[in-house]
């Protein structure tokens, strides 16, 4: 857990609690609270059922097979032991109420009487039967209803969640990946800066590419000493962009006079610079205090400043053979370069 | 001064939150009146099983007068009584009803109080849910004073409370949030009314040492005190807390004090102590790193002002607006409302000493602004001075006649609960117009 940015003298419970929100979002994402979810729960399934989308005759389909729902008005007859003998006459519902004795003689309707009084009750209860299954089925139906307008939303949330997650993965992934190229550009920076420092006590500034990243155990050998100081030139000057300190290394275009000329002046020490070994503190010739090497830097000839300018206009290839040859490099102390950035 | 104090349990060995509340109250105006307590027989919530003797007895110099309970809970006609004022259009008569069957139903303790109404100066009723104080506020007359102990459940939106929230003397509110929502629902503004609140006899020197090797407990611990209930929200503390010990380093264990009616997860950083006396309590609370009350409902929470007492921070439920509202006035607590902020949040207390120190610092300094013994009765005695001094306002509401309480035209308590305003009530809404209402204060 990051340490929140409130003094201790001053809680405040709401700006702690923001602090955490924002944590948590920034873990998470999209972070939906209670509330959301049950805003998102309570859209309609409309909303989301977009026709173009994914199953847009879900809807549909789901309002075809759902016709309006009308009860049928089963015709049905209430038959009671009465019903045989009524009649909306009065004289003529009394007379055959007088007569049901004599009619009796004849035949028994009470049979009769009780087999329609039941297949009439029999039919209420199959039209009540049916009317219940109906409401049952129709419940279930609207339970699917629910259970797919739920999906459908989890569906969406989950969708959203995994775009969210995508852009993080991307995200993570893209700071990874620079993360990675500028650890390995700043170890390259360090070990460019250690050797820099140790070149500078040595008064040899020139070398330290060759110093940082050529053989040390081999005095004498300038020309690789050269080569090395050029690509170590290259390698810091890599190093240097992403930490947004250092100048990538980029020759002649977008360069000022002053930069150009204090390349030269660089690639000119680094020539007359000693051998690797030596800067690396090896059983060359001893290094020599920077002060006195500065003269020396003044009586480079004009034939060496011309080389150094070749070198230059090919900085990240390997250095010509004609410096290498310059016998002058080895006996005599090191020049004073002029002071320039670590990044360079 | 003689008061009367009515509350529908009472006794030591009661714990609830409100009936608690009633004792600390009669016992502390004790030093300054004549103090008498009515209750019931009943020592259980659920039944209201006639448990004690009738008639008079003594505790700690109070006097109590108890009165038997006609009939028990019948928990299916509750229910299903419940279920229609809650949840369906129903009458007047159904919540009368309702009422009736929550109990403790003790018509002899009505007739008690209208037959002696003045012979106290005021009439203290607790917990405006109960048969007790529906009736009795009535039979009080204008000597009624109503301590509402209100939560954000369906029982506040059924109608025939509002009627007594503006007919009584005055309202002793426990927080702005119960204010906010007793006005909204009755629309008593004219009542007169304070946030008071109910301090705590909490020790000078806890000994948290000592518990620790009682209970052979090591290591940073929180706490949870009271009811290990579902209504507490104890499942999700279980939960959030398996799955915060699963996901980070911590190493707080999770100790609970308190009688369980839910099984307990089997867990090694969940230990359960079951009820303790107030001196384990205490300084099982001195002992912890912090207070954790995931409870949905609460008027007031006394278990977390007595961890502010006693300087620990307190983690709390985000969706109970009074906890919030408590913390962040007194910025001395966290609170959450998902799994990841739970997580956050204890992480926080757990592992930044300072933040915790300075929560608990906050708490301390608010319990004693607020909650202090004197400030509480100082305000109870002052709105008595205020009601003594103010003529009583008349009586305007009618009882609605025989036809109008059997019309089902009264909405669900549910609907009514959901439009009531919700959150924390800060800001102008939240300071009492009286002195010493606890306000927002940032340490």
């Amino acid at each position: 857990m990051a340490d929140f940015t409130v003094r201790s003298d001053a809680v405040n419970v709401e700006q702690i609690m923001e602090q955490i929100r924002a944590r948590i979002r920034e873990k998470r994402g999209v972070d939906y609270t209670e509330e959301q979810i049950r805003e998102l729960a309570a859209v309609k399934l409309q909303k989301f059922l977009d026709p173009r989308g994914v199953r847009s005759d879900l809807l549909e389909q789901f309002r075809k097979t759902q016709p309006p729902y009308e009860p049928p008005q089963l015709p049905n007859f209430a038959f009671e032991d009465s019903t045989l003998f009524e009649s909306h006459r009065g004289p003529l519902r009394f007379i055959r109420r007088l007569l049901r004795p004599i009619l009796k003689l004849f035949f028994n309707p009470n049979p009769l009487i009780q087999a329609l009084h039941i297949q009439s009750k029999v039919n209420t209860m199959l039209a009540e039967r049916e009317a219940r299954l109906e409401a049952s089925r129709r419940s279930t139906e609207s339970l699917y209803y629910e259970l797919i307008h739920n999906l459908v939303l989890e569906t969406t949330r989950l969708g959203i969640e995994v775009k969210n997650l995508t852009m993080r993965v991307e995200s993570l992934s893209s700071r990874q990946d620079f993360n990675e190229r500028r650890a390995r550009a700043l170890e390259s920076a360090v070990v460019y800066k250690g050797s820099q420092g140790s070149v500078g006590s040595a008064g040899a500034q020139g070398s330290l590419g060759s110093g940082s990243l050529g053989s040390p155990g081999s005095p004498g050998s300038v020309g690789s000493a050269g080569s090395a100081g050029s690509a170590g030139s290259a390698v810091s000057g890599a190093a240097g962009a992403p930490g947004g300190q250092m100048q990538p290394p980029t020759p002649g275009a977008g360069e000022g006079p002053g930069q150009r000329s204090r390349r030269r002046r660089r690639r000119r020490g680094r020539r007359s610079g000693p051998p690797a070994a030596v800067v690396m503190g090896g059983t060359g010739s001893p290094a020599a205090p920077a002060a006195p090497a500065a003269p020396h830097a003044q009586s480079t000839t004009a034939e060496t400043v011309q080389q150094a300018i070749a070198v230059e206009s090919h900085s990240t290839e390997p250095a010509p053979a004609a410096p290498v040859s310059q016998p002058s490099v080895d006996a005599a102390p090191p020049p004073a370069p002029p002071r320039e950035p670590d990044s360079q | 001064m003689k008061l009367a104090v009515v509350v529908q349990r009472y006794g030591h060995a009661i714990n609830g939150g409100a009936e608690l509340h009633a004792r600390y109250i009669a016992e502390r105006l004790a030093r300054h009146a004549q103090v008498e307590v009515l209750t019931s027989c009943a020592t259980d919530y659920i039944t209201w099983r006639n448990d004690l003797p009738e008639g008079l007895e003594q505790l700690n110099g109070v006097t109590i007068r108890r009165f038997r309970v006609k009939h028990e809970r019948d928990p299916e006609a509750f229910g299903r009584l419940q279920d229609r004022v809650f949840d369906e259009t129903h009458s007047i008569a159904d919540e009368i009803d309702w009422l009736d069957a929550e109990g403790p139903t003790s018509p002899a303790l009505i007739d008690h109080i209208a037959r002696h109404a003045g012979d106290h100066d005021f009439w203290i009723f607790f917990s405006y849910r109960y048969y007790h104080a529906y009736y009795g506020s009535r039979a009080a007359g204008p000597r009624a004073v109503l301590v509402p102990t209100a939560e954000r459940d369906e029982t506040i939106g059924l109608s025939i409370f509002a009627p007594m929230f503006r007919s009584v003397r005055a309202l002793m509110y426990n927080s702005p949030e119960e204010r906010l929502m007793i006005q909204s629902v009755s629309g008593n503004e004219s009542v007169p009314g304070v946030v008071v609140g109910v301090g705590s006899d909490v020790p000078q020197n806890p000994q948290p040492a000592r518990f620790r090797a009682k209970y052979n407990l090591r290591g940073p611990f929180a706490i949870y005190v009271g009811r290990i209930d579902e209504n507490k929200g104890c499942p999700e503390l279980f939960e959030f807390f398996q799955g915060y010990a699963k996901s980070t380093q911590g190493r707080l264990t999770l100790v609970l004090v308190g009688n369980s009616v839910l099984p307990i997860p089997k867990h090694p950083r969940i230990r359960h102590f079951g009820f303790l006396d107030d001196a384990d309590k205490f300084d099982a609370m001195a002992a912890a790193d912090l207070l954790i009350m995931p409870s949905y409902y609460e008027s007031l929470s006394m278990v977390t002002l007595e961890a502010w007492a006693l300087g620990k921070p307190a983690l709390v439920n985000a969706k109970c607006d009074v906890l919030k509202a408590q913390c962040i006035r007194s910025n001395a607590g966290l609170y959450y409302e998902s799994f990841a902020e739970f997580v956050e949040a204890l992480s926080a207390l757990e592992r930044q000493r300072w933040l915790s120190v300075s929560l608990g610092r906050n708490g301390r300094q608010f319990f004693r602004d607020h909650y202090d013994w004197s400030v509480i009765e100082r305000k109870y005695l002052d709105m008595f001075d205020r009601l003594r001094k103010e003529p009583a306002a008349a009586r305007t509401e009618h009882d609605p006649g025989w036809l109008d309480r059997r019309r089902e035209t009264i909405p669900p308590a549910r609907e009514v609960l959901a439009k009531l305003p919700k959150g924390p009530a800060l800001g102008s809404a939240g300071v009492s117009s009286n002195a010493g209402d606890p306000g927002r204060k940032r340490a």
